[in-house]
């Protein structure tokens, strides 16, 4: 029926008969008695960051429930990557958490690793580790931008994406694409890095600390942000270890947790740097943290970039790992492993392993179950985002509805992710 | 302090509640009955100090039997030790009891396993599709389920495609 001004329904919202059944038990009674109001945020919403909907019932200004809906983006990644071989699944990673790529492809790539024990260079192990930090200060400057374009600080988003493309830049330079790059493969690397990379390397770790400071002059002592930030989508200790909140969000509550530190990976161990906590579990705090964080990262990277050497880029094991163009015109060896590894790929022993790494939202897990056949038998992420939208109705309870763009803002989520 | 050792912990509580202990490449599997899932999770959280749920993900060992799994993914902070709960479920048995109460972050985790695999959660408090459509048929990440894919659809094969699709005309 096509709607025209004279059959569009008059009828008061109490009387309407579409879905809001479903919400029962969710929303309080006053919304069924139109009471208390129900508002529908999102999916197509630019302050929540993607397509996440979320259905709120409010009293004036204040929210009374706020029920996330999830699954706009769901796109079957983990079904899909049970159907390819374990090497041509990796493309899929960089497809989840779309601001993370290089901390999903390492994230899936350790824990091929685990299960089938695979040796990296040292080499390969370094470049992971710069690459991935500055993958996280590529995700927290997103996040900074739109975070502040939220609370009315348009010109972070500027600068931010200013400086963010130096970044893609640098993972187009290494990979060949600026997003989606691949560029991890089990036992190290794609390809090596080209000779250009230390020297851009070199010129991020140079502009890089002046422009964090720019940063924090726009936000850290602006009365307006401080207004908006302190105090607001509080979390305890307690409550953030109980709602599984990770990463800078679970350290703004005062936790000293950081999988870096204290289950360390890819040598993160030979590393020198420290980990921000703080004290109040509000946006504000969690704020502060990923700003120290970007910082932390750049000192990482800079120590990364000290400890390079020249050496293998990826494991020499050939029943895992393809050889080398080259050896193929040598060594008839070569040619079947080559032809194996491209038709049939490798087969893993039978296992199961958790991986866990520190990604720039939180604890990123993969659990890999592998039936020793050429094919992952299950893949599933766990992605801090998703948990973090699951806690998300607790902190934005008794708020009001300007406050919950901030902590959408703060807990930083990406829908790619979410719903993979 | 004495020498952490959750397995033995456990074994030493629940007995045969416990059937099987695995460890492959350092990480601890702990499969548990279905039904003492909650009696174990609180032990877990209040004795082992296991306060954090990182993750609950489904499997689907199709054709074998029993059928479904679901892997609990705990992480003690003080013990800096990571622990799998594992229990195994067959449709038609009676529902795994839901960890909501011991860990809230149970909540959407659960939700994800019951739309991907129809694995069946009692006393959960809100038990909805979360990724899935609420009106979707079928349990996408089981392996009887087919991957399915969409016809691009060009001038050329309009009418076929909307053959196929009748939903799309409406």
């Amino acid at each position: 029926m096509v709607k025209t001004r004279e059959n569009i329904s008059t009828k008061p919202f109490s009387e309407w008969e579409g879905s809001i059944d479903e919400l029962k038990g969710l929303v309080s009674d006053k919304a069924m008695t139109g009471e208390s109001m129900l508002l529908n945020m999102g999916p197509q919403h630019p302050s929540t960051h993607g397509v996440l909907r979320v259905v709120l019932e409010l009293e004036g200004e204040e929210i009374v429930t706020a029920i996330p809906d999830v699954g706009y983006l769901h796109t079957g990644i983990e079904k899909n990557m049970e159907a390819k071989t374990y090497e041509k699944s990796i493309v899929m990673t960089d497809r989840t958490d779309y601001l993370n790529p290089m901390g999903n492809g390492l994230v899936y790539n350790l824990a091929i690793e685990k299960i089938i024990n695979l040796e990296v260079p040292e080499r390969a192990q370094i470049i992971r580790v710069i690459l991935t930090e500055l993958t996280r200060i590529n995700s927290h400057l997103v996040w900074l931008g739109i975070h502040g374009l939220d609370l009315g600080v348009t010109s972070t988003m500027t600068y931010c994406f200013r400086e963010r493309e130096i970044l893609l830049d640098l993972f187009e330079l290494v990979s060949g694409q600026r997003m989606m790059s691949t560029y991890f493969r089990p036992g190290g690397l794609w390809r090596d890095v080209p000779e250009e990379f230390e020297g851009a390397v070199q010129f991020i770790l140079n502009i890089f600390p002046q422009k964090i400071d720019d940063y924090e002059a726009l936000l850290t002592r602006n009365p307006v942000f401080i207004d908006r930030t302190q105090g607001i989508g509080f979390m305890s200790a307690e409550e953030a270890l109980a709602y599984g909140l990770s990463g800078p969000t679970l350290r703004a509550s005062g936790i000293n947790f950081d999988i870096r530190k204290v289950q360390p990976y890819s040598g993160y161990e030979n590393y020198d740097f420290d980990v921000p906590v703080g004290e109040h579990g509000d946006v504000y705090d969690r704020y502060l943290l990923r700003m120290e964080e970007m910082r932390q990262s750049l000192r990482i990277v800079e120590q990364g970039l000290k400890k390079l050497k020249p050496g293998p880029f990826r494991s020499d094991n050939r029943k895992y790992v393809p050889p080398p163009r080259a050896e193929l015109g040598r060594s008839m060896e070569a040619v079947i492993h080559h032809f194996k590894l491209w038709t049939e790929g490798f087969r893993p022993p039978v296992g199961e392993v958790y991986q866990v790494i520190e990604g720039p939202r939180g604890e990123l897990g993969c659990y890999l179950v592998s039936d020793g056949s050429p094919y992952p038998w299950r893949v599933h992420f766990r992605d801090p985002s998703f948990v973090h939208i699951g806690a998300l109705q607790h902190m934005a309870k008794n708020h009001f509805l300007a406050d919950l763009v901030a902590i959408i803002g703060s807990i930083d989520i990406v829908l790619g992710g979410c719903d993979r | 302090m004495t020498q952490f050792d959750p397995v033995a912990a456990l074994k030493a509580q629940f007995g045969d509640d416990i059937p099987h202990v695995d460890e492959f490449r350092g990480e601890l599997t702990v499969v548990v009955e279905a039904q003492k899932i909650v009696d174990v999770a609180t032990f877990c959280r209040d004795e082992l100090d296991y306060e954090y749920l990182a993750d609950i993900a489904g499997v689907d060992y199709f054709p074998d039997h029993p059928r479904l799994a679901l892997n609990y993914h705990l992480l003690s902070l003080e013990h800096n030790h990571r622990l799998r709960l594992k229990v195994y479920w067959d449709d038609g048995e009676e529902p795994v009891p839901s960890v909501t109460g011991v860990w809230p972050s149970a909540n959407w985790e659960e939700r994800e396993a019951y739309d991907m695999f129809g694995i069946e959660i009692k006393n959960h408090p809100d038990l909805r599709r979360i990724l899935m459509p609420p009106e979707w048929e079928g349990f996408p990440q089981r392996k009887d389920y087919p991957l399915g894919y969409e016809t691009i659809q060009f001038s050329f094969n309009v009418d076929e495609v909307n053959e196929h699709k009748p939903y799309a005309k409406k």
